[in-house]
């Protein structure tokens, strides 16, 4: 039996039945009919401050949780604030629902108040979006875009709803799930491997003399941590986890070397330099770990596992490339892997290769100079005391600049899903909101945003939407003045010529402004302040706290590969560069 | 100026035929994915096919192979994609439209009627000055044809971009005898 009801109706029951429990938004002019039956929906909205707000923390909880954020703001001006997170989750593949408002359908493209072309505007930076031009296509659309957005590789869909589609009222009608796999004909992921090629990878694998697994964002996306973890035990090969994957293989583990590229560690950089088969897992081979293409791990074979087939040749010819799910195909290749084991093969011996990665890691830990007393805060050190501090399941989220790369260094992450971080697009102001999303997801967890001085001040306001809608996180700001990674390639390869980076260590009172936004601001400034801060900021559960940390200005992210080099020529902290022909 | 030869041995270009789904803003999609990937379209047409859901854009790219693979498997995640066919300039039939407005006094005009009979095309207009024409062919003999047609003077001129279907195999050709028209 239909029923006559509204686009707007239908939109708020259609995501209801998507079990959407959080939308994040701010309403205006033409997305305002759907605001109505919101009021008498169990959908819990959070007002933000600002839409770029909504979109990350839609980011954020679809980190934590694996479910796809939800957006919904009006049109022109809240849609173009929307384009950067909708570009963040599509650079890291986050998977997301964005709604938008448009001006009525009779009024589209005449320039109308508040019309923009989102869905144009849009185009490159989402997975798909529609134009709903239609209220009995409401249904349909909502439910393709979840479909779209969480299958294959994630990614954000938006979706462009004019006013009178709200207004109008339609014949409810909620697709199946066949209905909409054939209004999709040419949407079709390949999710399971081609099992010649498996058997090719397991035989690869077992015949390596110097592997390496490289693991990528995907793994968390297609739930696959337990697989990796098997496969690796399995093999008994190290496993580098890159910003994108950070937890998605416990950091104490002993097979673990830790995040390879142009800030990870000698040892997992150098480590895929010389290895002689990359077993690569849901990574992309991105330029900030390959460092120079021409010359990165030119001895190695390349197994190239991942769900989209764009990325297999994109960047490095793969010798065994793989299309399908991570999970599933990691099971099948520890499967294929026993079955050889089975009829009598034996994996090469590979423990000179471990011994040489162990002498490695003895040679090059991360390092830097300790805290002189009288000298200033080293930040290194101040991650060093979140870390030892926090709660068991702590999820840490970062901003982006020298702060998110020591938050990755330093931290260790032993669960998948406790990093949340802006790794493609490299979004300052992310962790704000992003940890907003991530604490709304799991409300369970304590969370970190470990943010700079510079991120802080784009998104700093949603800690209002934080306090108003009690959603207590804790932030840790990393004040160095500056704008400290440009301040850093300024020093090294501008000859320090300061341009432009430095903040003030004034301006803003983060304490003041803190507390004016509903939170508990503390100041630290010396390494004795550290520890009971962080004690008291762990110990208030009811409020979001601020700390302000204030670090050494002069501080270097180390080791790192500049942009344009090759990971042979890594440049190791000064204190280290004496050892450095250890690194053969 | 490309002669046939040239063509034959070395394809400089690349005819992508895309299905896609017949639907608002799917041209948008498919031209400014290449405008952001930054590849060429050298030329582009668009029709719907025999089935009404369905439309067939036939885009000529000129790249070489290997990145041509990476837009190819770009284009095929857009969603309204359907089926994407590379076909290979020498394994395929191309056609492509032209129409031209060609300013010639009446005592020149048989000159150009002679030259479009010759290439068994179209007289479509004739006025007092002028004369417009059409042909339609493969791209290589519409280049050619263009070519003369300079000497007179083009006003106007008006390519459709080349549509494209793969030649049918030997096999497929007898069959296409033996059973008739395909069902
Ligand atoms: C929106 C945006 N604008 C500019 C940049 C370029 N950028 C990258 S890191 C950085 C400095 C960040 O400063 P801060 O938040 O203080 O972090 P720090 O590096 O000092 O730890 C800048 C400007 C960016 N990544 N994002
Ligand atoms: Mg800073």
């Amino acid at each position: 039996m239909t029923q006559k009801i509204t686009g707007a109706q239908a939109l708020i029951r259609a995501l209801e039945l998507e079990n959407v429990d959080t939308i994040f938004g701010l309403p205006g002019g033409c997305i305002l009919p759907a605001y109505d039956p919101l009021l008498d929906s169990p959908i819990r909205h959070i007002l933000v401050r600002h839409e770029q707000g909504a979109g990350h923390m839609a980011e954020g909880y679809a980190h934590v949780t694996g479910r796809p954020g939800v957006a919904m703001v009006t049109s022109g001006p809240a849609a173009t604030n929307m384009v950067t997170p909708l570009c963040d989750a599509y650079m890291d593949s986050i998977p997301m629902v964005c709604i938008t408002g448009q001006v009525p359908t009779s009024a589209i493209g005449t320039d109308a108040f508040q019309e923009c072309d989102t869905v144009g505007i849009t185009r490159s930076v989402t997975k798909h979006n529609e134009l709903i031009m239609s209220a009995d296509d409401v249904p349909l659309m909502v439910r393709q875009a979840f479909h779209i957005a969480t299958t294959g590789r994630p990614g954000p869909v938006l979706l462009d709803v004019p006013k009178d589609v709200l207004q109008n009222s339609m014949n409810w009608h909620w697709p199946s799930d066949e209905e909409v796999l054939d209004s999709l004909p040419g949407y079709k992921p390949v999710t399971k491997g081609h099992p010649r090629m498996i058997k090719e990878a397991a035989r690869m694998i077992l015949d390596a003399k110097q592997p390496i697994l490289y693991a990528g964002g995907g793994i968390l996306k297609a739930r696959a941590a337990d697989a990796l973890r098997e496969l690796a035990e399995l093999i008994d090969t190290p496993v580098v986890t890159t910003l994108m994957a950070r937890g998605a293989f416990p950091d104490d583990h002993p097979l673990c070397l830790g995040m390879p590229g142009m800030h990870g560690n000698a040892t997992a950089i150098t480590a895929m330099q010389k290895s002689d088969l990359l077993i690569t897992l849901g990574a992309r081979f991105d330029d900030r770990i390959t460092g120079k293409v021409a010359t990165f791990a030119p001895d190695a074979k390349i197994i190239h596992v991942d769900i989209d087939p764009a990325e297999q040749g994109k960047v490095r010819r793969p010798d065994v490339p793989i299309v399908g799910d991570c999970r599933l195909v990691i099971e099948e290749i520890i499967k294929a892997i026993k079955d050889l084991l089975n009829g009598g093969e034996k994996q090469q011996d590979i423990s000179q290769w471990k011994s040489r990665v162990s002498g490695w890691r003895e040679q090059f830990p991360l390092y830097y100079p300790a805290n002189e007393p009288g000298e200033a805060l080293k930040p290194q050190y101040c991650l060093e005391q979140l870390r030892d501090g926090a709660p068991e399941g702590t999820i840490l989220c970062s901003g982006v600049g020298q702060h998110q790369m020591w938050s990755s260094q330093y931290w260790k992450f032993n669960e998948p899903y406790t990093w949340v971080n802006s790794g493609g697009l490299g979004t300052m102001g992310f962790s704000v909101p992003a940890a907003i999303g991530a604490k709304v997801g799991r409300p369970d967890r304590t969370v970190w945003a470990v943010d700079g001085d510079g991120c802080f001040q784009m998104t700093a306001q949603e800690l209002v939407t934080a306090s108003v809608e009690r959603i207590p996180i804790k932030v840790a700001i990393l004040n160095n003045s500056y704008l400290g990674m440009v301040r850093q390639w300024q020093e090294m390869f501008y000859e320090e010529r300061y341009s432009e980076v430095y903040l003030s260590p004034e301006l803003p009172d983060f304490v003041k402004w803190a507390e004016s936004m509903g939170c508990i601001g503390i100041r630290v400034e010396s390494p004795e302040e550290v520890q009971p801060a962080i004690e008291k900021a762990n110990s208030i559960d009811d409020r979001s706290v601020v700390v302000e940390f204030r670090v050494d200005a002069g501080e270097k992210v180390f080791p790192m590969v500049p942009a344009g080099f090759s990971n042979d020529d890594v440049l190791l902290h000064p204190d280290q560069n004496g050892r450095r022909e250890f690194l053969r | 100026m490309s002669s046939t030869t040239h063509a034959l041995n070395q394809p400089t270009h690349h005819i992508l035929s895309v299905l896609v789904q017949n639907r608002p803003g799917v041209l948008a999609r498919v031209s400014s994915l290449f405008a952001r990937r930054g590849y060429n379209i050298f030329s582009l047409a668009v029709a719907p096919t025999e089935d009404p859901m369905l439309s067939r854009i036939t885009i000529v790219v000129d790249v070489e192979s290997s990145p041509l693979e990476q837009i190819v498997k770009q284009l095929f995640k857009l969603v309204d994609v359907v089926k994407i066919s590379e076909l290979d300039p020498r394994r395929s039939v191309e056609r492509e439209l032209l129409m031209a407005t060609v300013r010639v006094p009446a005592e020149d005009r048989g000159q150009v009627v002679e030259l479009t009979n010759i290439f068994e095309g179209k007289i479509l207009a004739v006025g007092v000055e002028a004369i417009t024409v059409s042909l339609d062919g493969s791209p290589d003999k519409l280049d050619d044809f263009e070519e003369l047609l300079r000497g007179y003077g083009i006003v106007e001129l008006q390519r459709t971009g080349r549509v494209a279907l793969p030649k049918l195999d030997k096999e497929a050709r007898l069959k296409a005898v033996k059973h008739g028209k395909a069902s």
